[in-house]
């Protein structure tokens, strides 16, 4: 029997899984996707939100302040990037100039710094703001991140400090019984003393196993981006939001760690909860919804567009409680600040639900996370040290990120390695660059086959069944090892 | 019967009227030069295709080795040339031009490596 | 720290052909800087014929087109790395390299030639909405997957974009036995070849459809469908207008792009047209030392051209090694009505040899129409053409007597009436 199941390793559950394998405890997580963070944690606008904007006295409003707080030493903790590079609300008339206010004072009594700026002073540290904007909210601890290598690091140092993790395996069942649960897959069945539900746009179908109620409702909401190509990296420097709205924080303008800027979300309602397409009509909105606050957007250097849901709910605030039935936890409804809210949120889950229900203690050594070599970023001097340790350090896969063999070998071969390509290019990125993979992916189908001990043709693209190679030409089969 | 076909001698792509008896050529019009009642005449007695593919290829550094047939079969052989070229399999070293199949599908015509290949140290 | 003569980035036709020019003109220490295992770039994932009638006299593979320039370059002494990948360049042409046996390399060349080719454009670049799964990829990838890796990557397949890459794939995947169920094309015309259109698709009966894309991939976690629709005069899809197809891949053939990335941080004059860098008649950027030669610098059709082009590129940097480019202001090169691009973007006089071809294309399909060069009002030279097509490079020589006296040159087409 484990101690603790998790359902769902986003960024939330890979987060939980870490801070419970500081603690002597089975922990096992229990994903889905062939990957970890390959939902939302993958689709979002990858911003560290202050905490000024949620409302007063909700939950988002205390875990995002807290989170948000917690992010720099996380991300120092966990080798993965975090940057401080601010943000600017903007506003294009007297009723958002009202809004920026109120977020200023809110701001103030939350202590967190924020600016109000005039025009001038705005184009001082932007160029490309529309001619219609008349003043800003400056706040610079909004922080930027990329979310998916956050949860993959979590769930890597979790699983080094023995926290177990099972991909492709689906939660169809749960019984609540005298000493536990039992959770049925489609191929195993576990049992544990907790569960913790964090299966993100399933949470309430989750919860229904264990309560037999519709305790709430998840409401997937859509959001689409574009990304355009690190060639467009100048185009604005900090975070770029409108004026929030009741409807949320609407379309934005983003840079990303790398050097990408993100233009969206779109926010359409659907109930599908596997279509994460895009759709013209969403893209349409992201472009009409972005001139209003920018300007000379280069959309010549638009390399790829995306989708990701949401898992919104009816109250608008996070839910973070035990179910009904004792020792079923659920940590649903994780929308926007969710990612700011993260750290904060696990913290929660393990000190309420977890520390007070088992008798843990503390591990005495703790393995930390060993940064992955990351060659683009390296020194020359660096380089060179890492390509004589590992040649392959020294053979370049994805020219436009530059992107080494030896980046790819490990990203595979550590815990919590990739399995698809899709796992590959969210780690060290071949692919992220403007040819979109069209140079590098033969390449890292190549390197993943012979890793993984499989043929080309078996490798995924990212779901399980999803290779891209269909089979050998001229009839012939692929010969093993 | 009269047949409309689209030359291809040159980027002028004129669309030809050919007048066929059976399989042979009476005339052809709507050409814009010479070139195309040749053309006309060759696609439509005995149009031929260069095939290019390849062969599995072992003992060197890549699995598959470019072939080519040395030159034009008759287009209706195409797949049964196809067929015996996905049959064979070669190895390593081979030098352009090596006959990799000799009178292919009964055409008269080899099939060639397009280029060399070492076999691996 | 290493010094050279010259550093050509790329080791394809473009980057061998300047490399034998450059050695021919007298210039002894050249190295050469290819990413692949081997020599031949691009050409040797296009194993289908029709290269080099100008150049062999002969239509040739793409391999053995690239064989026969080896044999060329083995002839000079031509420093060669491979498997190694030029990972920065600075103003002062210093070129940094990087592979396994030597680790990071820096490099001071006199003269840099980029013939890094050119790269695909992507699903990414047009936003097709709809699905992300991975069938959908770009002809050249499926093309290098099929010939040089021995994979299929669909059984059943629809092609969108009527590039000569995408005609051939439609042959290459019919012959290993997929079905390729046809081919769509925005453009109310053809954009590859009438030879391809020919032989890769009515040969097969597969299907062109024109004024046609896709409008959606449907599929999770594979490929399933695709969705296409008719589009208006204004390329918008019109509603519906609506058909699907049941397929396992998508291949994307719609257009090439100049990978000049390495350039990025370097400030170099563009050309917004070709997307890519704009040079002189001696194909020399706007940074003095720097050429570009090839699919860097522009799209071509025939691998004969690129071998031209990066002959002159050769011979020009030679004699920039030898004696230097005397300085002089630039006769600027624009493209008038219905000329997509011209190339070189820029023309000095007294450098120049005894002529400069020009290359360039039209926007849209042309009957029966008039080319004209002028200077001012002043026409330099008018030449009728019967057609001209966006698909076909068009090439010009003119001749220095007649560019002597001239100011700024546009290069315009107009039908004739």
């Amino acid at each position: 029997m484990e101690d603790i199941i998790i359902i769902g390793g986003g960024i939330i559950g890979s987060l939980i899984a870490y801070n419970c394998s500081k603690y002597h405890c089975n922990v096992l997580l229990l994903e889905k996707e062939n990957d970890i963070a390959n939902k939302a944690t993958m689709a979002n606008s990858a911003i560290i939100h202050a905490g000024y904007d949620p409302d007063d006295y909700s939950l988002k409003a205390e875990m995002n302040i807290r989170g948000a707080r917690k992010y720099p030493s996380l991300c120092r903790e966990l080798k993965v990037d975090f940057k401080q590079i601010g943000s600017l609300v903007l506003a294009v008339n007297e009723n958002e100039v009202h809004t920026l206010e109120r977020l200023h004072n809110q701001a103030k009594k939350r202590g967190i710094k924020t600016q109000l700026i005039g025009r001038d002073e705005l184009l001082t540290l932007e160029e490309n703001i529309s001619d219609n904007v008349i003043k800003a909210l400056y706040c610079k601890q909004t922080g930027i991140v990329t979310p998916w290598k956050i949860a993959i690091a979590a769930m890597e140092t979790a699983m080094s400090n023995q926290c177990k993790c099972e991909l492709n395996q689906e939660v169809r069942d749960i019984v609540a019984e005298e000493d536990g649960f039992t959770v049925k897959t489609q191929d195993h069945t576990y049992r544990a003393k907790i569960v913790i539900n964090c299966a993100g746009i399933y949470a309430d179908k989750i919860n229904e196993m264990v309560t037999h109620k519709k305790d709430f409702n998840i409401l997937p909401r859509k959001g689409e981006y574009f990304v355009l190509s690190k060639n467009a990296s100048n185009f604005v420097k900090h975070v770029i939001y409108p004026a929030p709205t009741k409807k949320g924080k609407g379309v934005l303008v983003v840079p990303t760690v790398h050097g990408n800027i993100l233009l969206g979300p779109s926010a359409s309602k659907q109930k599908d909860r596997e279509d994460n397409s895009t759709s013209e009509s969403g893209l349409a909105y992201v472009r009409e919804k972005v001139e209003k606050i920018v300007k000379n957007v280069p959309y010549q250097e638009i390399i790829h567009s995306f989708s990701g849901l949401r898992a919104s709910c009816a109250s608008n605030d996070f839910i973070i409680e035990e179910s009904s039935v004792k020792n079923f936890i659920n940590v649903a409804a994780i929308d926007s600040p969710g990612l700011a809210s993260a750290p904060a949120i696990a913290e929660k889950v393990v000190n309420d639900y977890v520390l007070t229900r088992l008798n843990l203690s503390k591990r005495m050594f703790f393995a930390h996370r060993v940064k992955n070599v990351v060659i683009n970023e390296c020194s020359t001097d660096e380089k060179e040290r890492y390509i004589e340790h590992n040649p392959k350090y020294g053979r370049i896969i994805c020219r436009c990120e530059q992107v080494s063999e030896g980046e790819i070998i490990d990203c595979i071969r550590r815990k919590c390695g990739a399995r698809s390509i899709v796992a590959v290019k969210k780690r060290v990125r071949p692919g992220m660059g403007k040819c979109q993979g069209g140079f590098c992916e033969p390449l890292v189908v190549k390197i993943l086959a012979k890793e993984l001990g499989i043929s080309p043709s078996e490798v995924d693209y990212n779901e399980k069944g999803s290779p891209v190679l269909v089979c050998e030409s001229k009839g012939v089969h692929h010969e093993k090892g | 019967m009269i047949k409309e076909m689209v030359c291809i001698v040159c980027p002028m792509s004129c669309r030809m009227q050919v007048e066929m008896d059976k399989k042979k050529v009476v005339s052809v019009s709507h050409n814009g030069c010479v070139r195309g009642v040749k053309y006309a005449n060759e696609e439509m007695s005995n149009p031929t295709r260069m095939v290019t593919s390849t062969v599995v290829l072992k003992n060197a550094a890549l699995t598959r080795l470019p072939v080519m047939t040395a030159s034009p079969v008759p287009k209706r052989k195409v797949a049964d040339v196809m067929k015996q070229i996905n049959k064979v399999k070669v190895k390593a070293p081979v030098k352009m031009y090596d006959v990799i199949i000799e009178n292919v599908a009964r055409t008269g015509v080899n099939v060639v490596a397009s280029r060399s290949m070492d076999a691996i140290k | 720290m290493r010094k050279v003569d010259c550093v050509i980035v790329g080791g394809g036709s473009a980057g061998m052909s300047c490399a034998v020019a450059i050695a021919r003109f007298g210039i002894k220490d050249i190295l050469m800087i290819e990413r692949e295992k081997e020599l031949g770039g691009i050409l040797n994932q296009c194993i289908h014929h029709g290269f080099g009638l100008h150049i062999y006299k002969k239509e040739c593979t793409g391999p053995e087109f690239a064989q026969l320039l080896i044999e060329s370059v083995k002839k000079y002494h031509i420093d060669i790395k491979l498997d190694t990948t030029v990972i920065n360049i600075t103003e002062g042409k210093k070129v940094t390299y990087v592979n396994e046996d030597e680790g990071v390399v820096e490099v001071q060349a006199k003269a840099i030639v980029m013939a890094c080719g050119c790269m695909e454009r992507s699903r990414g670049m047009i936003s097709i909405p709809g699905d992300r799964c991975g069938n959908v990829l770009t002809a050249g990838t499926a093309q290098r997957y099929l010939n040089i890796d021995g994979y299929m990557c669909g059984k059943r397949v629809f092609i969108l974009g009527s590039g000569d890459i995408g005609l051939i794939m439609a042959r290459r995947m019919t012959l290993e036995g997929a079905k390729v169920l046809g081919v769509a094309e925005i453009m109310p015309y053809s954009n590859g070849l009438s030879r391809n259109i020919v032989q890769c698709l009515e040969d097969f009966n597969i299907p062109l459809y024109l004024n046609t894309t896709v409008t959606r991939i449907i599929g999770h976690p594979r490929l399933e469908r695709i969705e296409l629709s008719s589009v208006d005069e204004n390329l918008r899809p019109i509603k519906d207008s609506e058909w699907s197809v049941a397929v396992d891949c998508l291949l994307l053939s719609i257009g090439l792009l100049p990978d000049t990335s390495l350039l990025n941080k370097l400030n170099v004059e563009r050309d917004p047209q070709t997307r890519s860098v704009a040079v002189n008649e001696a194909f020399e950027m706007s940074l003095s030392g720097f050429f570009a030669c090839g699919n860097v610098l522009q799209v071509h059709d025939l691998v004969d051209d690129v071998y031209l082009e990066a002959e002159v590129c050769g011979r020009e940097v030679a004699r920039y090694l030898h004696d230097g480019f005397v300085d002089e202001e630039m006769v600027h090169v624009c493209a008038g009505e219905n000329v997509a691009h011209v190339v070189p973007q820029r023309l000095r006089k007294e450098n120049m040899q005894d002529d400069c071809r020009f290359s360039f294309r039209v926007k849209k399909p042309m009957r029966d129409c008039i080319l004209r060069i002028r200077s001012g009002e002043n026409i330099l030279r008018e030449v009728k053409k019967r057609v001209m097509l966006p698909a076909e490079m068009e090439k010009l020589d003119l001749e220095k007597s007649m560019l002597m006296g001239a100011k700024d040159l546009v290069f315009e087409v107009k039908e004739d009436v």
